[in-house]
């Protein structure tokens, strides 16, 4: 049978080989992949700003982005492509709660430049190569052809 | 009195609970002081408030009876938990007007975290040098604070700025993943070795080993397993072969913890007489299998997460996970150190009964509405592509069974916290020694 000793080793051996490789391929992805598939000589001044304003708000408290955060209202890596900027700078510079379907989103009253710079958060994030998510509906607009 | 106050976090996090699944239903009546994002911070805050300061009782207790030493010093302990209580209070009163960070679990503001780390350090501090001094250095101990070591530790990488939205996840995960599948586990395993030992009276040589292996298979599994996280956040692809092959591992921890509670309780001669606490200890390694196992197992594989990432799925199992795993554990600790600590036999009561069949089922309740609602979300919004708000109000109605059985819950904890109070007092005998 297995003694004290051995399941010491096996815990202590297996914990430091499987740290080694997460470090490395944590190191290989960050220095090289991560800034490949994020495009990251595109974040400017302003999507910098836009992630700020984004944590200062919490706006996770209430939606998902790269699919974390909450789920109460939708997720919004890929808005610009879903609505297109005008519809977005104008949920965020609302000075009353948007509510479409009865669902309220906190009033921010954001100021022109401030909503551009999410805007622009919002537009950087879209184009991350995020191998395959959010994955296309199955059977989009078979019900309702018209649309 | 340190679980005192873990008690009074549970209780408030379950209001803020209300809040939501109210919000969720189409009661948004409180929007204007407390809106949703409010609420959640405040809800999880709580949530991980309340078990690091079980878990730091557990510690203050276990480590020194372990050891054989008195705690080195019980002054700094008070100030530790009280200056822990104050910033958690502060806290939580930022995230009512808009002060916070917005990053999912981590929404302490960063001034803020310097004062957590620097609590914790002091906590740390206490318990090394308890520990260290101390007569003894069991696995038990060994385990438990290796657990609070690395958890202290990995709060860290979470305290980095990054302008980059990928790099920032990516190191969330370092807190939130290395801590509830690595280093939290190790906490877990520690506190259910020794009331297993305590409890069943198996030779403490035979638990120790398997305590060895169940925290080797929660690393060797999970660390790695952090992968699981990194599908689509912007990394590479081959998270996804190493992360599924990894975190489908992971149930094997908590099926081994399982396992070895229900082994090590058939196997005791000893037949201790505190049957709550017993209740709680065998129910935590049951309830974190099926809550952190099988329904982490049931959304880890690249190829479903897919569609589930992100979606209520993800909420069903982050309940029954926390409860199963964490939440349970502190209540079983609270049931089997009161007694002594007061000097009251109180070992086995109906309402103490109560408290724990309630609370499991109205957890159990919960997750299945969870569950519900979030299956039908992925096929209504992920796979026939109906657009989200379409969704929500569909799906309504689960909210509705979440709250009622949420009530069940509710009445389960707050019997549980009725005993802590009516029967945490020390008596007059205990009082004299
Ligand atoms: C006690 C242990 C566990 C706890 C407390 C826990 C809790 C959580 C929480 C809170 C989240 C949401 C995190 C966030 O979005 O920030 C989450 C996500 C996840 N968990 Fe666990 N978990 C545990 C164990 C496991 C295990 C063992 C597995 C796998 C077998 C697993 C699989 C997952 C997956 C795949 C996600 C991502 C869901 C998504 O893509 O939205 N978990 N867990
Ligand atoms: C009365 C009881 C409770 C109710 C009604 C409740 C309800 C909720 C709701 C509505 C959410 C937000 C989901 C969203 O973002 O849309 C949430 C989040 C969460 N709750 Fe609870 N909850 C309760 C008790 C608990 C307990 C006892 C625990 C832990 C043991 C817990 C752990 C969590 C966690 C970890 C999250 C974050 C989940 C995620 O983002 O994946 N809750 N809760
Ligand atoms: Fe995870």
């Amino acid at each position: 049978m297995l003694s004290k000793n051995q399941a010491r080793i096996f815990f202590l051996g297996g914990t430091a080989v499987s740290f080694a490789i997460f470090l490395g391929l944590s190191w290989h992805s960050l220095s090289s992949e991560v800034p490949k598939q994020t495009n990251s000589q595109n974040i400017t001044p302003q999507v910098i700003n836009g992630k700020k304003l984004w944590e200062a708000n919490n706006c996770m408290g209430c939606h998902t982005i790269l699919g974390e955060g909450a789920y109460y209202a939708p997720e919004l890596t890929k808005v610009i492509n879903r609505r297109g900027d005008e519809f977005v700078k104008a949920v965020l510079m609302s000075k009353t709660p948007w509510q479409p379907r009865g669902r309220k989103m906190v009033a921010y009253g954001f100021s022109e430049s401030e909503a551009a710079d999410l805007v622009e958060f919002f537009r950087w994030i879209g184009e991350t190569d995020l191998n395959g998510f959010p994955a296309p509906p199955k059977y989009k607009s078979t019900i309702n052809l018209e649309n | 009195m340190v679980f005192a106050l873990s008690m009074l976090l549970l209780s408030l996090q379950i209001v803020y609970g209300f809040i939501m699944g109210f919000a969720h239903m189409g009661y948004d009546n409180l929007h204007s002081f407390i809106p949703f994002n409010t609420a959640r911070a405040v809800h999880t805050n709580l949530l991980v408030v309340w078990l690091l300061s079980g878990f730091m009782g557990a510690a203050y207790y276990i480590i020194p009876e372990e050891a054989e030493n008195e705690l080195v010093s019980v002054k700094w302990a008070y100030i530790q938990l009280i200056s822990l209580a104050l910033v958690g209070i502060t806290a939580i009163i930022g995230y009512h007007f808009n002060y916070w960070e917005g990053r999912k679990f981590l929404e302490i503001p960063r001034p803020l975290d310097w004062l957590v780390v620097a609590n914790v350090l002091l906590f740390l501090g206490l318990i090394l040098a308890t520990l260290f001094k101390g007569k003894k250095r069991t696995t038990t101990a060994l385990v438990l604070t290796m657990g609070l070591f690395f958890a202290a530790l990995l709060y860290l990488p979470g305290m980095i700025w990054f302008d980059n939205q990928t790099m920032d996840s990516f190191f969330r995960w370092w807190v939130v993943h290395l801590w509830v599948e690595g280093v939290w586990e190790l906490i877990m395993g520690g506190i259910l070795a020794f009331l297993l030992i305590k409890l069943t009276g198996v030779d403490r040589e035979v638990i120790e080993k398997w305590l060895y292996v169940i925290v080797g298979l929660t690393f060797i599994s999970g660390i790695l397993g952090t992968g699981h996280h990194y599908y689509f956040i912007g990394a590479p692809k081959y998270w996804l072969i190493i992360g599924g092959i990894f975190s489908a591992m992971e149930p094997l921890a908590f099926l081994a913890m399982a396992l070895f509670a229900v082994a090590m309780y058939r196997k005791g001669e000893k037949r201790h007489p505190n049957k709550m606490a017993l209740n709680w200890t065998l129910g935590t390694a049951i309830v974190s299998f099926a809550g952190a196992g099988l329904l982490g197992l049931a959304h880890t594989f690249p190829a479903v997460n897919l569609y589930t990432h992100g979606t209520l799925v993800t909420a069903m199992h982050a309940h029954l996970a926390f409860w199963g795993a964490y939440g349970m554990i502190v209540l079983a600790l609270i049931s089997y150190t009161m007694p002594n600590m007061t000097g009251r036999k109180f070992y086995d009561s109906a309402t103490g009964n109560y408290a724990f069949w309630l609370s499991n089922i109205g957890m159990i309740g919960m997750t299945t509405a969870f569950a519900a609602a979030g299956v039908a979300q992925v096929y209504m919004e992920r796979i026939m592509g109906l657009e989200f708000g379409e969704v929500q109000k569909e799906i309504q109605i689960h909210f509705l069974v979440l709250v009622l059985c949420a009530t069940l819950f509710a009445t389960g904890i707050t019997l549980y916290i009725y005993e802590f109070v009516r029967y945490g007092r020390p008596t007059d005998e205990a009082l004299i020694k």
